[in-house]
């Protein structure tokens, strides 16, 4: 088995390589004549305007959360999914069960009005 | 041999990536740190042959709880850099505390004959993940936490909704 | 004749008889072996990724009506040539107060995670990077670690449309992320192998595109919603946000962004076709393993050009639209074809038939209850979908006709 991962232990460190590399190159080549107009933050053009920092919809935390409960919910259900062909027609309707469990919370969060973006 | 030098060189960086977390100012940086950990963890998990682990570790901690962690970072501080002190008067105590722990526990470890033995060679025909998903829904095994888990996924959710819409 | 029945095997025994004979040892030589093989196959991936570019801008021309690139070069092939150059030579910007390490780490993870997911892809018979038995995982995980690039671009630029553009993007990202998780479960169940070359052989018999078309549709709408394409493009719409997170990135930093970008969705398009399309099977692609090369890219590139298509035929979708249609609809329909899909592959399992000893029923049983679905589908959206505004009154012609003008001066 380690020889599998041996491959994708390469592909890690070589993967990251080549944009490194290529980021290195204009380090050489490309001009380098920074002055205070060129680096201040974009904003359409205008000066900026306001605190730099925003108020965020507490939204965006949600979406994350939602996701994070049904991606666990997925890495159980992919072993059971896997050892289907050795299982009876109890075992899946145990993993059925787990769904609908999950599928409970997602039609709460529904009605609740979490997932609206508002 | 070659094993043991993998195993040190990732052990060293999942220490360094949690020692940098705990000791850096920026709190960005420190999540950032914290995905190096984890991605540690992830890579001993392959060491140890244990590969679907080492990809759900992957997916959970650093696809969604890492997000979790960091958009909680970015959202909610207007200010990510510390600029107190990180060191406080009464460090020599912590210090000796630590160093009396971690003597107690190798000490302990050093008499466990588990510590000196290799890890048993598992038998080539048995596909580990197959067994794990026999025994997740196997009725003597373990389908009881099966289900209980996804019960606690449930009151997860609904708790979090309820903590973070308190008013609808 | 060897070399074109099994060309790794017999590249890989040239090689090493080349290396035992200046004398190293043989752990040795398999490690220095799979990492020219890691070398070969990442060179490859970014010549591909180079052309990638041409092909893309010639598509769009001709969808719409246009030449696109034709002058350097016979049809414009060189074009990345000088796109690259270009690039290379521009002056890199960094905006102050940018965290600099992360943001010259953002481009990295997004390029790199795009180039990791080809290690578990095969790509014929004996041609494969590796055989992880757990391949399908290693897609999302390695998914995982692009959005993570996004997030670190949009912070570290220190501006706050790109940190809002980052934050649209994750989200739109993560909320697509839930059906695709579910729809790549579907092949799992059906081939018993969470390997994708396992996968890959078990669909010998029937394709899974036939077995069950709406997992693969729900994993290609989920996969335009992951690339950030449109309909789905809120996050980079020019008009919206001028450039999301990738806003104060000059030169090859955008390269590489856009590039990754690119090459993930060619890598979407192999992914799909791997799971549903039988990946580098057809006619004879066991005794030539090249040929199975050819195949899987002739599918990955009409994927390719079907999620080009819809990026370049669409308007854009309201996030609200994009987030709603994701958790109302695609992540229901995808939970219950789950549920149908094991219950219907158990019973058939215990009534006998399976994919392996009657792939015609199997699948005509499976298209079925697929096709059932949908009308069960169409029919609740009818019912209780969103309603057409009605009508209150008739148009009214806006310019009045003249009456008849007088035809006589007099």
């Amino acid at each position: 088995m380690h020889n599998e991962w041996l491959f994708i232990g390469f592909f890690l460190i070589l993967a990251p390589t080549f944009p490194a590399i290529a980021i290195l190159i204009p380090r050489f080549i490309a001009p380098r004549k920074p002055n205070p107009i060129k680096m201040q933050t974009y904003e359409c053009g205008l000066e900026t305007y306001g605190k730099s920092y925003i108020r965020f919809k507490v939204q965006y935390y949600v979406y994350a959360l939602v996701f994070l409960i049904f991606d666990v919910e997925t890495v159980f259900l992919y072993p059971w999914a896997v050892a289907f062909d050795q299982l009876k027609l109890f075992a899946v309707l145990e993993g059925v069960l787990f769904i609908l469990i999950l599928v409970t919370g997602l039609i709460y969060a529904w009605r609740k009005g979490i997932l609206e973006w508002a | 041999m070659a094993l043991q030098i993998i195993f040190i060189f990732v052990a060293a960086v999942t220490l360094g990536g949690a020692l940098m977390t705990v000791t850096s100012r920026n709190l960005v940086h420190s999540a950032l740190w914290l995905i190096l950990s984890l991605f540690g963890v992830a890579v001993l998990y392959v060491l140890l042959n244990a590969s679907f682990l080492a990809v759900a570790q992957v997916v959970i901690y650093i696809g969604a709880i890492a997000i979790l962690i960091i958009f909680g970072v970015m959202m909610t501080r207007r200010l990510v850099i510390d600029p107190s002190r990180q060191i406080n008067n009464t460090w020599w105590l912590a210090a000796l505390l630590s160093l009396v722990f971690f003597g107690g526990l190798s000490w302990m470890l050093s008499t466990w004959d588990g510590f000196w033995s290799e890890a048993p060679i598992m038998a080539v025909n048995i596909d580990p993940l197959k067994q794990l998903g026999k025994a997740l829904v196997a009725p003597d095994l373990y389908v009881l936490p099966f289900e209980l888990a996804s019960v606690l996924l449930l009151a997860a959710l609904i708790g979090s909704i309820i903590i973070a819409y308190e008013k609808r | 004749m060897a070399f074109l029945h099994d060309p790794i095997t017999f590249i890989a025994n040239w090689l090493q008889t080349l290396l035992a004979g200046w004398g190293l040892s043989s752990g040795l030589i398999s490690v220095i072996l799979t990492f020219f093989g890691v070398l070969v196959a990442a060179l490859m991936l970014l010549v591909l990724d180079f052309s990638l570019v041409w092909v893309e801008r010639k598509t769009v021309a001709r969808l719409q009506d246009r030449i696109g690139p034709n002058r350097i070069g016979p049809f414009g092939i060189f074009q990345p040539v000088p796109d690259v150059l270009k690039l290379l030579i521009k002056e890199d910007i960094t905006p102050e107060g940018a965290d600099k390490i992360v943001y010259n780490l953002a481009p990295i993870f997004g390029l790199g995670a795009v180039l990791l997911l080809w290690a578990v892809i095969p790509f014929g018979y004996k041609i494969l990077g590796t055989d992880i038995n757990v391949g399908v995982l290693y897609i999302v995980a390695v998914g995982a670690l692009g959005t993570l690039g996004i997030i670190m671009a949009g912070w570290a630029s220190n501006n706050k449309y790109g940190l809002l553009g980052a934050f649209r993007m994750v989200a739109q990202m993560v909320s697509f992320e839930v059906p695709m998780v579910i729809s790549l479960l579907i092949p799992v169940i059906l081939a018993r192998t969470m390997g994708i070359n396992g996968i890959i052989e078990a669909q010998g018999g029937m394709w899974f595109v036939i077995v069950s078309p709406i997992a693969a549709l729900i994993l290609l709408i989920s996969a335009q919603a992951e690339l950030g394409r449109a309909p789905f493009d809120l996050a980079e719409a020019e008009s919206e946000i001028v450039a999301g997170f990738h806003i104060e990135y000059t030169g090859i930093k955008f390269g590489m962004f856009y590039a990754g970008e690119l090459l993930h969705a060619l890598t979407f398009g192999a992914i799909i076709s791997a799971l549903f399309l039988g990946g580098w099977r057809g006619p004879g692609a066991e005794t030539f393993p090249f040929l199975g090369v050819v195949y899987l890219f002739i599918k990955a590139f009409i994927l390719y050009f079907v999620i080009m298509w819809l990026k370049y035929s669409l308007p854009r979708l309201r996030i609200d639209q994009m987030l709603n249609f994701n958790w109302k609809f695609l992540t229901p329909l995808a939970l219950i074809l789950l549920i149908l899909t094991a219950i219907l592959s158990k019973i058939l399992e215990n009534a006998g038939i399976t994919l392996g000893s009657s792939p015609l029923l199997f699948s005509g049983l499976f298209l079925m209850m697929n096709l059932i679905l949908v009308g069960i589908t169409v029919l609740l959206l009818r019912a209780y979908g969103p309603k057409h505004p009605k009508v209150i009154a008739e148009p009214r012609p806006v310019a009045v006709t003249p009456e008849t003008p007088a035809t006589d001066i007099s």
